[in-house]
């Protein structure tokens, strides 16, 4: 337990602080708290991982039948835009939301230091939650899709999916007025923030566009107001969260400055929910709603230096703990992508690049790069916290571990680095007349190989931790419990955590 | 920052002001927008589509086209859209009035279809593009739709006048032809419809470039 004053208090995630109690009192409350946990959080994260599988199995097909259009191309139900569109849901709304959500409620908890309130809500969120996405992507690959990008899903899915947000929603603050630590840590302004944006987001895009379509290119200008603010105010925040209670908890230390987080969090909340109409520079849309965006997006350099700064001082000194706790890890790979996404995506704004890269595969490498290299890793971090706490079983292989994060990490690397090239030199081709369009095509296809690649290394990395997790859960009937926090020889995890309960 | 009061607050206050600025004071501001009548001619732009060729855009939203090929043109100097001859002038949001679901589009897989029906008006050329782009466009990457298209027995009657003209490799088996079904029929109607060229206020089409 770190010595603490009452201005480290404000740099503590909440059950990290002393609490008035002992130390045993305190590892009895929080595992507690883990056991509440158990049921629904481990409903999401398997449904979650199940979905992420389909999601790959989709991302591989649709990769392929870009360099090989002959590919399955007799059955309908499978043709490139179908698979394409089933994939970004299956991972978007199946596989990012279910584990978004799974780490919110232990979060939440944790923070709130207080057991699970209202399991039966959380539960049956998820059952219809679960509905929703299948019927969702059911009516994709049969061809009810809406064509409109990130909100595909046919009119008779959606309403289930907006239900369970709104669940969750009461069920966050429900947890956050009962909690019993009054002092809020900069994750909860985060995770408060996201489970209440969504579902205004969700239901605003439903109604203007699906429910009572509105007219003309206001739909285009609803949908990427809703598009951008998925990735902006709903993972983002959940991804920052994240990092901010993860990396101090691992390495045992507190955050560099609080001044940062605040200045990171009302900068971020300020200015992201403005960035959307970025995706139509150059389209039939107002110039001042074109400009508005872009100046946003500028204005997002706030935000992210200052959350960039706030992370790397914390970890600054304990970069030697990489090696040993996967959690951190990949909580770093995702912390430095996320700069490096929001650096791409500021520039991709900008009148003159996206004069270039608009329209072409950049678009696609950046938001893998968003959704994957930050998001996703950071989530796979979580969860190699959080589940041998909620199962109280240590991760029965390293050598999964390893396997994963490697696969992960250079696959999403040998995704993001080539199609961000490639799909700068295709949009140059592009913008000169003199270029035959046959030509760029032709162009594209050696790179669009490369991805095909770079999806099986990260399928080879799903299959790892997929086959890890499925082995922590068979130990779960075995009849040896072992003890919740225990130092074990080589699982550097524990020894990490061992200093935080 | 430990008062939750605030804090909730804030979070619904930062959100509000984006949507208010990016909903709806668009919808304000363009969501009654009309047709424009010239007032020489007294032609009214943009039309309204042929019922044939609104259920074709009902495909075209079913089978995904947008998620590689645009609908909008870019003003002159700003990207080759109008060099390449994707449009003669940029597109601006009263051409997209009649669409039930607008769909501009992100990704330039294949060209950009604005005005497809005015590039391409041959009906017997999308059949066999839709049917195997190959034969059209060789080296293209945009999957083949047969499923769009019905391959039967030739009847005593003879050659159906509808079948498609295929030779080669592309070619049915020996006394079978190729039919385009409802949906192909009703597709291409939407295809050769997509024309944004009108003379607008706001965008006009300059005269020593037009027709």
């Amino acid at each position: 337990m770190i010595k603490q004053s009452q201005t480290l208090r404000a740099l503590l995630p909440g059950d990290a602080l002393t609490g008035g109690g002992t130390d045993v009192g305190n590892k009895a409350a929080l595992s507690e708290i883990d056991a509440s946990c158990r049921v629904p959080v481990l409903f999401f994260f398997l449904s979650g991982l199940a979905w992420l599988l389909a999601g790959t199995v989709l991302a591989l097909v649709a990769s392929i039948k870009l360099h090989t259009p002959g590919f399955l191309a007799s059955w309908e139900w499978l043709t490139f835009s179908n698979v394409r569109t089933a994939h970004l849901n299956t991972v978007i709304y199946g596989f990012a939301s279910q584990i978004s959500v799974g780490v919110t409620i232990w979060l939440m908890c944790r923070l709130c230091r207080i057991p699970l309130v209202a399991p039966g809500l959380i539960t049956v969120a998820n059952l219809f939650y679960n509905i929703g996405v299948t019927v969702g992507v059911g009516g994709i690959l049969m061809g009810d899709s809406t064509a409109i990008e990130w909100l595909e899903m046919p009119r008779y899915a959606t309403p289930i999916l907006f239900v369970s947000y709104a669940l969750i929603a009461v069920w966050t603050i429900v947890t956050f007025r009962l909690r019993a630590e009054r002092h809020l840590y900069v994750s909860q302004w985060y995770l408060l923030a996201a489970v209440l944006w969504f579902p205004w987001l969700y239901g605003t895009a439903q109604v203007m566009l699906l429910i009572e379509p509105v007219r003309g290119v206001v739909q285009a200008a609803v949908n990427w107001w809703f598009a951008h603010n998925v990735l902006g105010l709903w993972f983002t925040p959940i991804g920052l969260a994240s990092i901010y209670y993860f990396i101090p908890k691992v390495i045992g230390r507190p955050i560099h400055s609080y001044y940062l987080s605040v200045l990171g969090f009302w900068s971020l909340a300020l200015f992201y929910n403005w960035n959307g109409m970025h995706h139509l520079v150059g389209g039939p849309l107002p110039s001042w709603m074109i400009t508005v965006s872009i100046v946003a997006s500028v204005m997002m350099l706030i935000p992210v230096i200052t959350v960039a700064i706030n992370h790397h001082f914390t970890m600054l000194g304990h970069f030697g703990k990489l090696k040993y706790s996967p959690t951190l890890r990949f909580m770093v790979f995702g912390a430095v992508s996320y700069t490096l996404a929001s650096l791409q995506g500021v520039a991709s704004a900008l009148r003159s690049v996206s004069e270039v890269t608009h329209f072409t595969h950049h678009t696609i490498a950046h938001a893998h790069l968003g959704m994957y290299a930050f998001f996703t890793m950071v989530m796979f971090g979580a969860m190699y916290y959080i589940l041998p706490r909620i199962t109280q079983r240590e991760w029965p292989s390293n050598g999964l571990i390893s396997l994963h994060f490697w696969g992960v990490a250079l696959g999403i690397v040998l995704y993001v680095v080539p199609m961000s090239i490639m799909g700068f030199i295709q949009g140059t081709m592009l913008n000169d007349a003199a270029v035959r369009f046959l030509d760029v095509v032709q162009f594209t296809l050696p790179w669009l190989k490369l991805r095909t690649l770079a999806g099986l290394l990260l399928a080879a990395g799903h299959i790892a931790f997929v086959i890890n997790v499925g082995w922590l859960l068979v130990r779960m009937f075995e009849p040896y419990r072992k003890p919740v926090v225990r130092i074990l020889t080589g699982e550097a995890e524990t020894v990490a955590a061992a200093k935080l309960p | 920052m430990s008062y939750g009061p605030l804090l909730f607050l804030g979070i619904l206050f930062t959100l509000a002001t984006s949507w208010v600025g990016l909903v709806l004071l668009p919808h304000r501001q363009m969501g009654a927008l009309g047709q424009h009548t010239d007032t020489n001619t007294a032609a009214v732009y943009p039309a309204a589509r042929s019922g044939e060729a609104q259920q074709g855009a009902e495909h075209y939203r079913s089978l995904g086209c947008v998620y590689c090929h645009t609908q909008q043109v870019r003003p002159e100097g700003y990207g080759s859209d109008i060099e390449r001859g994707w449009g003669r002038r940029r597109t601006v949001s009263r051409d997209y009035i009649q669409d039930k679901t607008v769909m501009l589009g992100t990704m330039r897989t294949g060209p950009d279809l604005t005005n497809i029906g005015e590039r391409q008006a041959d009906a017997a050329w999308h059949y066999r593009h839709l049917y195997n782009p190959q034969i059209t466009s060789p080296g293209s990457i945009m999957p083949p739709h047969g499923f769009l298209f019905d391959v039967r027995a030739i009847s005593q009657a003879g050659r159906s006048t509808n079948a498609l003209v295929l030779e080669g490799s592309f070619a049915p088996p020996a006394g079978q032809e190729v039919i385009p079904t409802r949906r192909a029929e009703q597709l291409v109607a939407y295809l050769r419809s997509l024309k944004s060229s009108g003379d607008l206020p706001e965008a006009p089409v300059k005269k020593e470039e037009a027709k």
